[in-house]
Order: C-alpha cells, then structure tokens, then sequence
C-alpha cells in the first residue's frame, strides 16, 4: 500500500490528480464481478487498485483506518447481496463496521463519503463497474485525502 | 465485568492537544473483554487520533502498548521505561486503571480514554448490561438472585412500586421490571415466602454514597 501511495504522488505533482481508490473485493462476489467485467472487456476507471478478500466480513477496522492513513482518496468495499453471503452474515458485519467507520472519519476529517459499502452478486460485472465509477466521480469532487497535504507519509 | 465504553476521537484529541508524545496503554482484562480498550481497540484509537492530530497540524507521536492489567502495580511497573520517554499517558483502562498509573507515575499526566460504565455482563454479541452496584452489602439471597438495588430504577428494597407497566419498568420501556423478576424467580424456586418479610431500611454508609471505600483483610495481609 506504501508503495501504490507513493507511486501516485509523482504524477500527482506533474499532471492533473487522479484519485487513488482500494476496493476491497469479498472473493465470492464483487471479485468474481471484477474479474467478469475483465472477461467481457468492461472498461472502469484504472484509479482502483482491487484487494482481493475472502469475506468482507473478514476486513478490520485497522485495515481501513491504515490505508486513509497512508493517503488513500477513498475506500469501496464490495460485498455480497444481503442474505447472499458465503458465510452467511459477513457482509452485514461489515456493514455496520463501515457505519462506525464513516461516523469516525467524519470525527477525524477525512469526510465519511470517502468510505463506501456496496453489494453485488458475482454475476453482476456492470453493477460492479457502475459502482466504481460512482466512487471515483464522489472522491474526485471531494478531491485528494487531507492527509497528504498535512504531510501524510 | 467492569463495563467501559470508548471516548469519541473529537475528545481523545481534545484531550492530548497539549503534547506532541504520547503513550496509549491498553488494559488485558475487563475492557478487552467488552472491547472498549484492548489492544485492537487502541490501536483503532491510535490511528484515528493521529491522523484527526495531522489534520489539524499538531501531528503526534503515539507509542501503544498494553498491558495485562493495569490495576495492579505488579503490572504496571513494567510500563516505566515507556513512560519515560513520553510526555503524557492516555489509559485505556477502567477508572481505576487510569487512576493506578496516575498514582505510580505521580509527575506524569494520565488521561481516561474510555467511559468507565457499569458492573455488568454480556447478554448478546455486543449488549452489556448493569447487573451490580457494589453496594457493599449483598442482598442477593433474599431476592432470588436479582438486584433490586442496581436493577429497580428506585433501589426498592420492598416493591414493586406502583408504576410498572406490562412487566416493564416506568422509568424506561426497554428495561425489564426487576421486581416482576424478583416474583418469578422466587415463584419458580419455590421461595416466595420470602417476599412477606418486610425489608429493614439497607445500611447504604457501606455503598459509595459514604465515600470512597477501603478494604482491608488481614487475614491475607503480609
């Protein structure tokens, strides 16, 4: 994650800012979406770099709170349909987890619409791609993570 | 179970805004269990009050640790080293943790980063409720098991009172009558003679409400 942080920061200085965004992708689902919208040659903004997780439910709070730390622009998690999880109530976890967390980043900040939860099902690759351009359109008007003007590292 | 709850990042940055080095220590037992301020709990703190610190240009330093319990000196002597080398401690602990390493480190400033609630246990997956108020005089026997002190809104030690509705307690609906549970109890263990003995005014100098309290058992004394 450093990496991809500091990676972004040169172009940032030399061309027009483009959001640096994590989706964190429920491997049952959302990542299964994502892999599908590469089959069918779906295109979706290149600014989200996808981590591929078994459960949403399976993500920390750390997790989040680290990479807004480092500097990241916004946060998507993709889970499962409600009712629809693999292991039957991870995303509803994770759910009430990203409440607390953008109720937190509003306390710290950052600004809670950084922070995103989705459902999808596996078969839904244009869901996934509409909702990743949903979340680049809402970070770029909100505009690069505060942190990295206040000398994030 | 020493029920706590965690402070709001807005106050948690309040409260250190006057240091640049700070110490976040953890408690391993009571608030780990009810996850107000183990180990993971404070490293979410840390995180969210660095980054609202940086926000706000006043960037912090935060060093976390935690230790197994931090009411007791046995333990908390070994935080010395790591106080040393901050200018203030956040305690994660219950108030007496806050207060047994403000005692142990008399130069240095202590701070409660979590709501120390109630004397309670578990009923779900995230649910505490209060189940004692350490009145110092247990009554438990008479009563089937259930507090009329800590659990009727009126401490009645002779109730019910007049305004319990559909088994539920008139100061708030969510809470079940403690007198209505006093009957049932004592119905079903077939002790409900014991609700015709009138209660005699409760000896309240041995609970809070006369200060602070000591303990000493000499028997156990070294």
């Amino acid at each position: 994650m450093t990496a991809l942080v500091t990676e972004t920061k040169k172009p940032m200085a030399m061309a027009k800012w483009q959001p640096e965004i994590l989706a964190f992708c429920c491997n049952y689902c959302a990542y299964a979406a994502a892999d599908l919208a590469g089959s069918r040659r779906m295109q979706y903004p290149a600014n989200v770099r996808v981590v591929h997780v078994p459960c949403t439910g399976k993500i920390e709070m750390e997790h989040i709170l680290s990479a807004f730390e480092k500097g990241i622009d916004g946060v998507l998690i993709a889970g499962c349909l409600e009712g629809g999880c693999h292991f039957l109530e991870g995303n509803l976890r994770a759910k009430k987890r990203s409440e607390y967390l953008r109720d937190m980043l509003d306390q710290i900040g950052v600004g809670r619409d950084r922070l995103r939860m989705v459902n999808l099902s596996a078969a839904m690759a244009p869901t996934f791609v509409e909702r990743v351009k949903e979340i680049v359109e809402t970070v770029e008007s909100l505009g690069p993570n505060p942190l990295r003007k206040s000398g994030a590292p | 179970m020493i029920v706590a709850s965690p402070k709001p990042v807005t106050e948690l940055k309040q409260l250190i805004d006057r240091h640049k080095k700070v110490l976040f220590v953890g408690c391993g037992t009571c608030v780990t269990v009810c996850l107000a301020g183990g180990e993971r709990e404070v490293g979410i703190a840390a995180y969210a009050t660095r980054m609202a610190r940086k926000l706000a240009g006043q960037p912090v330093e935060l060093e976390q640790v935690t230790i197994e319990r931090q009411c007791e000196n046995e333990f908390i002597k070994d935080l010395a080293a790591a106080v040393e080398r901050n200018e203030a401690v956040v305690s994660f602990g219950c108030g007496a943790g806050v207060q047994a390493i403000a005692e142990r480190f008399p130069t240095k400033p202590v701070y409660a980063g979590l709501n120390t609630n109630f004397l309670g246990i578990l009923e779900e997956q995230a649910v505490w409720t209060e189940k004692c108020m350490a009145c110092g005089d247990c009554m438990l026997a008479e009563f089937g098991g259930i507090c009329p002190v800590t659990r009727c809104a009126k401490h009645m030690l002779n109730g019910p009172c007049g305004g319990s509705t559909a088994e539920r307690c008139e100061v708030a609906e969510d809470r079940p009558c403690a007198w209505q549970l006093i009957y049932k109890r004592l119905s079903a263990i077939g002790q409900l003679d014991r609700l015709e003995k009138i209660q005699p005014p409760k000896n309240w100098s041995l609970a809070w409400f006369g200060g602070a309290r000591k303990l000493v058992r000499n028997e156990h004394r070294v």
